[in-house]
């Protein structure tokens, strides 16, 4: 028994050093957030670069990515190539210096043929680009039921004012027109973000956005607070919001669009990203896109700014300056690459050589359309701002305010978290 | 009441007071069990006790997930890993613990009460704020991404409470058993190695499963010190992956929470036999 | 038989004969501890202290700005608050029933399998624990129906559902510390029930041949031996739960009046990436754990005599 024992043991130490020895070749580390169908998404877009580099591609997938990835940069260990979460996280790492400059082995000129403008500038800092972009989420979309609605005899609403209207119609008619979800784990809150943002957008010059964005306007003020004012007059009441503020505090964002397909349905109306079609279709497998769900434009509300698109994209930056970190970066850069990765996963491409035929279905094809031909973009806040803002008093803020927290002192409250933040 | 039936009444309250404790203790898990098998939608639409109701409804049970883990994890590797970073990773501090133990139980030296006191303190240093200078360290000798280095990680966290839990237990020890010892002109590693290594066996035993449990699930210290690259990334690492970067799939997670649990019950059960009653007072026999 | 004066006196702080060595040996016996603790939990105390006292990205000297940050900031406040309740409610409870369960069990035949079930939650990570706790605190409202076990017993009452993790400042809370007792109360078990097991047999024989009920027994012979153990737990459970950090993070990442210091130290550590504040909210942990080590010092001090 005990000759067996250390026997095994010997051999599990023998294994240890030899599994750690046997790193060697040619390879490439990447660090991300994607895991299960992305993840396999992932590994099928870098499979023909690394049949034509012989290069392996070692990715790492996790949620813990900014942890991890603090932590490895502060520690001088850096991933080859990482996802990066945000282009505000981009800036602190370029900052620092941690970040390569993508011009000193890319062709920019190519770049800017196939980017447009928006998204060379939002992964450049001080002038140098950083990251590139290799996919988009849009937004501005409020996601509904085409067969829930015809049967109710509703029409889909263009303005903010008919969206009122047939809310107010829902309610009266003992129906319930919104499903809100704000729980996501560590990141709670984020949904309500999106909302303000868009309200924003639709209220004020995107001018007066980007100064919110970049705490030229304080929190206080009016533009911001009337933006505040209109989310909070659907989601902190009972009579629009499936099962009122608690349940929209404690409904997991993922599983909020699903009360949308019950029978008789218990909610018309879901604002969320493209992203959320994985939800519905994980949810029921048998739901059609286009057919028993579908999407329209979260509608203008001052008629003047009409109905910007909000975004927010997947972008990777190299951190150790390897001939392979460059080789992969610049495949991952390539409409080919990007074609693969939106096919699998139903995401839009940033790359506007992407072939529109590639998407899975029409519906993702509305929406890379409405993306690509916006005549406003912007890209959302809370990612751009400082994260003890972004994703720090702005989350916690949505939820004390939706929770019934009187406004002033919420935004009193991010207001003092972003002066601190922001000083340089 | 006879004596007879106030004896069999309080059996009973007994075996009522155990039971029902257990029970609570389980249904979180078996919510959790229950729903590993039920389709996705089922999940959201209806509480998993619902179920019970009608167990042989095989439509309303599904392998789904259990397929879907077992098929993207690359379980054989995974666990090999988990089993190659968690087996030396309990037994190194363990035994380095004990020798600490045993100095600080039954030894005079200056600065004992000093070492004593730092370790509480040590107790309570959150792993997060060691991460970056020990990182730092790790790249100049070579040790990130290794196994060597993760091994030495998990020691050096376990031995606080490795070491302070058997210091208590190693001091409780009678004082007779050191005297005699000493008489016979034993030194201080034979003492070691014939009366506090066979005395200590519970508490290790109890130790070894804790310390191996923290190694087995944990997450942080890996995807650090490591990495997540397929061939030295743990079970905890590809279950973790198996989850979208905005929770998709999570429903596989109560799946994974049971595959990855099994080796950790098989530790619990083979280690359970040192707890018996009367290995101490044998081996003093002995 | 042995140790005899214990069975005369139920407070077995007898005074022992330390060995007398040479210097150096126990150092040696010491050195491997030393050296690991050094290098993974010292060196990065100290290099922690030295990075609270400077900002965000540890360039310019504060002061103790960050430490005035840790003691006035609202959320802090509140996490020591929390932190506070913690401590109590959850190494109380944690040890009282690992105490209760491993008397009890050792009298029934099946100890084994229920040691296994109240064990099995350590040997869950915390991700799992979290998906399993969802399917108890679970909230939907009324009229819909509850997938969340609570919720579905209060309708069966016909009571309106609890949404369980907002209801603040004591529900929950209470409902998080409820999830940190399911899973530590397995490890004061088996450890309790170790040293339980180890008070040799001859002492409770002897005890019931002189006629003392189970209940006496208890108290005069078992409770007493147990003492040192059950110190060594709560600190323990104490000082653990000063830094308890993943039951939060991944249930309520401390929003609703939920927040404790470990979780805020980790967000300005890892989100907010403010090195300075992160690292004075860590040592302040460290100053949190005087109370406990001056227990200690107390009962060392005692039997060192």
């Amino acid at each position: 028994m005990s000759k067996k024992l250390i026997f095994f043991l010997v051999s599990v130490l023998l294994a240890g050093l030899f599994c750690t020895a046997a790193f060697a070749g040619k390879t490439v580390t990447v660090l991300g957030t994607w895991g299960g169908a992305e993840r396999d998404a992932f590994m099928k877009m870098v499979e023909p670069f690394e049949a034509a580099t012989g290069i392996k591609v070692e990715f790492t997938g996790t949620r813990d990515l900014p942890t991890i990835l603090t932590t490895r940069v502060a520690a001088g260990n850096p991933p080859d190539i990482s996802g990066i979460p945000n282009p505000g996280q981009m800036q602190e790492f370029a900052e620092v210096g941690a970040l390569v400059d993508l011009s000193e082995f890319m062709d920019i000129g190519k770049l800017q043929d196939e980017y447009s403008q928006t998204w060379i500038d939002l992964g450049s800092y001080g002038g140098k680009l950083y990251s590139i972009f290799i996919s988009a989420d849009l937004k501005s979309l409020v996601w509904y039921s085409p067969k829930a609605f015809s049967s109710a005899g509703y029409q889909i609403p263009q303005t903010w004012d008919e969206l009122m209207t047939l809310s107010d119609k829902m309610v009266a008619q003992g129906k319930t027109p919104w499903s809100i979800g704000l729980e996501s784990g560590a990141a709670s809150g984020w949904p309500g973000t999106d909302w303000i943002e868009d309200i924003m957008l639709r209220t004020v010059k995107p001018e007066i956005y980007d100064k919110w964005v970049n705490h030229e306007i304080p929190w206080t003020d009016s533009a911001v607070k009337r933006a505040w004012e209109i989310f909070g007059d659907i989601a902190r009441s009972d009579k629009y919001v499936y099962g009122g503020a608690a349940t929209a505090l404690t409904t997991n964002f993922g599983d909020a669009p699903n009360v949308l397909f019950t029978s008789p349905p218990r909610a018309y109306m879901h604002k969320q990203a493209t992203f959320i079609k994985s939800f519905i279709l994980n949810y029921d497998p048998t739901l059609k896109p286009g057919e028993d769900f579908s999407f329209f434009p979260f509608p203008s509300i001052d008629p003047e700014y009409g109905t910007p698109a909000l975004g927010a994209a997947d972008m990777f930056a190299v951190f150790n300056n390897t001939p392979e970190a460059q080789a992969l970066m610049r495949y991952l850069a390539t409409a080919g690459a990007q074609e693969i990765w939106v096919v699998q996963l139903g995401k839009l491409s940033a790359n506007r050589r992407v072939n529109p035929s590639a998407y899975p279905d029409d519906l993702t094809r509305e929406a890379a359309q409405i993306l690509a031909s916006a005549q406003t973009f912007r890209f959302d806040g809370s990612d751009l701002m400082p994260a003890a803002v972004g994703s720090g008093s702005f989350w916690s803020g949505i939820l004390d305010y939706v929770g019934g927290e009187d406004l002033d002192s919420v935004l009193k409250r991010i207001e003092e978290t972003a002066v601190d933040a922001y000083k340089k | 009441m006879s004596e007879k039936t106030s004896r069999i009444l309080s059996r009973g309250l007994l075996h009522t007071v155990i039971i029902l404790i257990a029970v609570l203790w389980l249904i979180p898990t078996i919510g959790v069990l229950i729903t590993s098998f039920r389709p996705a939608q089922d999940v959201a639409n209806s509480g998993w006790w619902t179920v019970l109701g009608n167990m042989f409804d095989s439509a309303r049970l599904t392998l789904r997930n259990y397929n879907m883990v077992l098929s993207r994890l690359g379980v054989g590797r995974a666990f090999l890993n988990s089993f190659i970073i968690t087996i030396p990773a309990t037994i190194i501090p363990l035994s380095i613990a004990l020798l600490a133990a045993y100095a600080l139980g039954w030894m005079k030296f200056f600065g004992h009460t000093f070492v004593f006191m730092a370790l509480i303190a040590l107790l309570v240093v959150p792993l997060q704020m060691t991460f970056i200078p020990v990182l730092r360290i790790f790249n100049k000798l070579g040790l990130a991404g290794s196994f060597p280095g993760i091994w030495l990680a998990h020691s050096g966290y376990g031995l606080p409470l490795a070491i302070y839990m058997l210091y208590n237990s190693i001091s409780g020890l009678p004082k007779e058993l050191f005297d005699s010892a000493s008489i016979d002109g034993a030194s201080s590693f034979h003492t070691f190695l014939y009366i506090v290594l066979p005395l200590s066996v519970p508490i290790v035993a109890s130790l070894a499963i804790f310390q191996f449990l923290w190694v087995w699930n944990d997450l942080l210290v890996a995807l650090i010190y490591l990495g997540g690259t397929p061939d030295v990334a743990p079970i905890t690492v590809q279950i973790s992956s198996l989850v979208g970067s905005y929770g998709q799939d999570w429903e596989l997670l109560t799946a994974a929470v049971f595959i990855s649990i099994v080796p950790s019950l098989i530790i619990f059960f083979s280690l359970q036999r040192y707890f018996v009653r009367g290995i101490l007072a044998g081996s003093v026999k002995g | 038989m042995w140790p005899p004066e214990v069975a005369t006196n139920p407070f077995p702080i007898h005074r022992k004969i330390k060995m007398y060595t040479k210097k150096s040996t126990p150092w040696l016996y010491l050195a491997p501890a030393l050296t690991l603790l050094g290098f993974f939990l010292i060196y990065p105390s100290f290099h922690t202290l030295y990075l609270s006292f400077f900002d965000k990205g540890s360039n310019v000297f504060v002061g103790a700005g960050n430490y005035i940050y840790a003691f006035t900031n609202r959320v802090m406040l509140t996490a020591f608050r929390n932190n506070a309740l913690w401590v109590v409610v959850f190494s109380a409870i944690t040890v009282f029933l690992g105490l209760v369960l491993a008397v009890l069990l050792d009298r029934v035949r099946y100890e084994v399998i229920i040691k296994s079930i109240i064990f099995m939650p350590m040997a869950i990570s915390f991700v799992g624990a979290s998906v399993i706790w969802k399917f108890v605190y679970a909230f939907r409202p009324a009229g819909a129906p509850q997938i969340g076990i609570l919720n579905a017993l209060l309708q069966t009452f016909h009571l309106p559902p609890v949404a369980w993790l907002i209801e603040r400042p004591w529900v929950n809370n209470l409902c998080l510390i409820l999830v940190g007792i399911w899973v530590w109360t397995g490890f004061c078990l088996v450890v309790l029930s170790a040293s339980y097991k180890s008070i040799p047999r001859q002492f409770l024989e002897a005890a019931r041949v002189d006629g003392a009920n189970e209940w006496r027994i208890f108290w005069r012979v078992i409770l007493p031996l147990l003492v040192p153990t059950i110190t060594v737990l709560t600190t323990t459970m104490a000082v653990f739960v000063l830094k308890v950090f993943d039951i939060i993070y991944v249930m309520t990442n401390g929003n609703f009046g939920t927040e404790v210091i470990a979780n805020r130290m980790y967000k300005e550590m890892f989100q907010f990436g403010n090195f300075g504040r992160s690292s004075a909210i860590a040592v302040v942990l460290l100053v949190l754990v005087l109370p406990m080590m001056l227990l200690n010092l107390h009962r060392f001090k005692r039997e060192e005599k």
